[in-house]
């Protein structure tokens, strides 16, 4: 049961990690020129200005050979599909379950999306009020977000401890291709399922492992654009 | 001629600015901005769920913003609540701030934004926009560009820049005038334009270029507080 849970995240690691070896990275603010010239393209966060591409929110600007994105550091969750998140089971309906996932809009587990058949009797026995499961976002529509629990990695999250961190760093806890979080595994023995949504779940053999494991988390959202933070992670392991 | 200012400032100088960009850890944004002693806190939340339900609109997120005095901001403890004021200064930031933000991405939803003024000395509405204006920027909210404020006054014929409290109730000459304007940064676009007071017409345009160059360095103030969140 142990090790099922803990490779979640790894499904979507292409999404948005900021790549550590990409140069040329800058805080800008709305309505800052990050780049002048007609050949740019603008990216997510940036639009265009006549000659200039200008940033559209509040972060770091990264170039991409031509294209310009600008990467949010603080904010709320925007969910996306295919995303794996953290929720608590909020209500049980007839078809399934509401969790919330801490997004503006509610989200859904429909009852056929669980991983084996379960009768609708028994739907309390298998997620309660007040459960914690890691899901996949499936769909997003106007009127809801509609999660999946069929996946590697997903379902109920027992024993351990949930606590959050600013959604936009889970790339950077992430790490490319999982490096960051597998080192972090690798050194304190824990299991931990980090959400899109910022809700990243630990369990460990000890107390002391997981609350290390929680505070090597917290290092890595501390630095908002510092080059070589797995270097940097291996460095605090030494350390402490 | 040079104007004699109660607090001894010059005629177009503004009182001590101060900003800091995520001061309420448990909001999506924050922001605190001070003119001398009016100090404003404004805080983000969203985008998320729009209750009541028939405000929701499919095209688009909405803006929902929220000023009021704290009991403890003014001499005369004012009771807490909303009031007559400041359901209208919630309204006139709304406007104020609204142009720049773009919420099509966000349908049905709502961003809260909750604007608080800590001290009272003049010029809360500015604060509090410049505040949000922070605020909004640091939740990651796409927008356009930052929003700057700044009150006018007028003492007798003198035009004044960021008036405080005192200047607020000159009485004589033509009486008391405050003038709040809020704008785009580096455009020429208005976003907040208040009067009260009498004033000529001819003396709006000179106002007008006062506030251009008031705005130019409150947007230095707010830039610097917003990169400096990044160590």
């Amino acid at each position: 049961m142990r090790n099922t849970i803990n490779e979640a995240h790894e499904a979507d690691v292409d999404y948005g990690v900021p790549e550590e070896s990409s140069k040329k990275r800058k805080v800008v603010i709305p309505g800052e020129i990050i780049v002048s010239g007609e050949d740019y393209l603008p990216g997510e966060g940036a639009h265009r200005e006549g000659e200039n591409v200008v940033a559209s929110r509040f972060g770091l600007a990264e170039e991409l050979g031509k294209l310009i994105k600008v990467l949010p550091i603080f904010g709320a969750f925007i969910p996306r599909r295919g995303n794996v998140v953290i929720g608590r089971v909020t209500d049980i309906t007839f078809h399934g379950w509401l969790l919330d996932i801490d997004a503006a809009s509610g989200s859904f587990l429909p009852i056929e999306e669980s991983p084996r058949f379960i009768s609708k009797n028994d739907m309390e026995q298998y997620l309660a009020i007040g459960d914690v499961v890691a899901a996949k976002i499936w769909s997003i529509k106007s009127k809801g977000i509609d999660l999946t629990l069929k996946g590697k990695g997903l379902g109920k999250l027992e024993d351990g401890f949930i606590f959050r961190v600013i959604p936009s760093r889970v790339p950077r806890v992430i790490g490319r291709e999982g490096s960051m979080i597998g080192l972090i595994k690798e050194k304190t023995g824990c299991n931990i399922t980090v959400g899109q949504n910022g809700w990243i779940w630990i369990n460990g053999d000890s107390i002391d492992a997981e609350i290390k494991a929680r505070r090597a988390i917290e290092f890595v959202t501390d630095k908002v654009h510092i080059e070589g933070l797995t270097e940097k992670m291996e460095a605090w392991f030494e350390e402490n | 001629m040079a104007v004699k200012r109660a607090s001894g400032r010059g005629a177009t100088e503004i009182r001590p600015m101060a900003a800091k960009v995520g001061v309420i850890p448990n909001a999506d944004g924050s922001a605190i901005f001070a003119f001398g002693d009016t100090v404003a806190i404004a805080a983000v939340y969203g985008p998320r769920q729009l209750h009541p339900q028939h405000m929701q609109d499919p095209s688009t997120g909405i803006l929902r913003c929220n000023y009021d005095l704290l009991s403890f901001s003014v001499y005369d403890r004012k009771k807490p609540g909303p009031s007559r004021r400041s359901q209208e200064i919630s309204k006139v930031t709304e406007w104020a701030l609204s142009p720049v933000v773009d919420l099509e991405g966000f349908p049905n939803t709502v961003i809260d934004v909750q604007i608080y003024i800590l001290q009272a000395d003049a010029g809360t509405r500015t604060a509090g926009i410049n505040a949000a204006s922070l605020a909004l920027a640091h939740a990651g909210i796409p927008m356009k560009n930052l929003v700057c404020s700044i009150s006018v006054g007028k003492l007798d014929k003198d035009l004044v820049v960021d008036v405080d409290k005192s200047e607020e109730d000159f009485e004589g000459g033509e009486g008391p005038t405050d003038f709040p304007i809020a704008k785009i940064a580096n455009t020429d676009e208005y976003t907040l334009l208040q009067l009260d007071g009498k004033i000529q017409p001819e003396v709006v345009k000179k106002i007008l270029n006062l506030a251009d160059k008031a705005c130019e360095e409150i947007y230095e103030v707010q830039k610097k507080a917003l990169k400096g969140v990044v160590q």
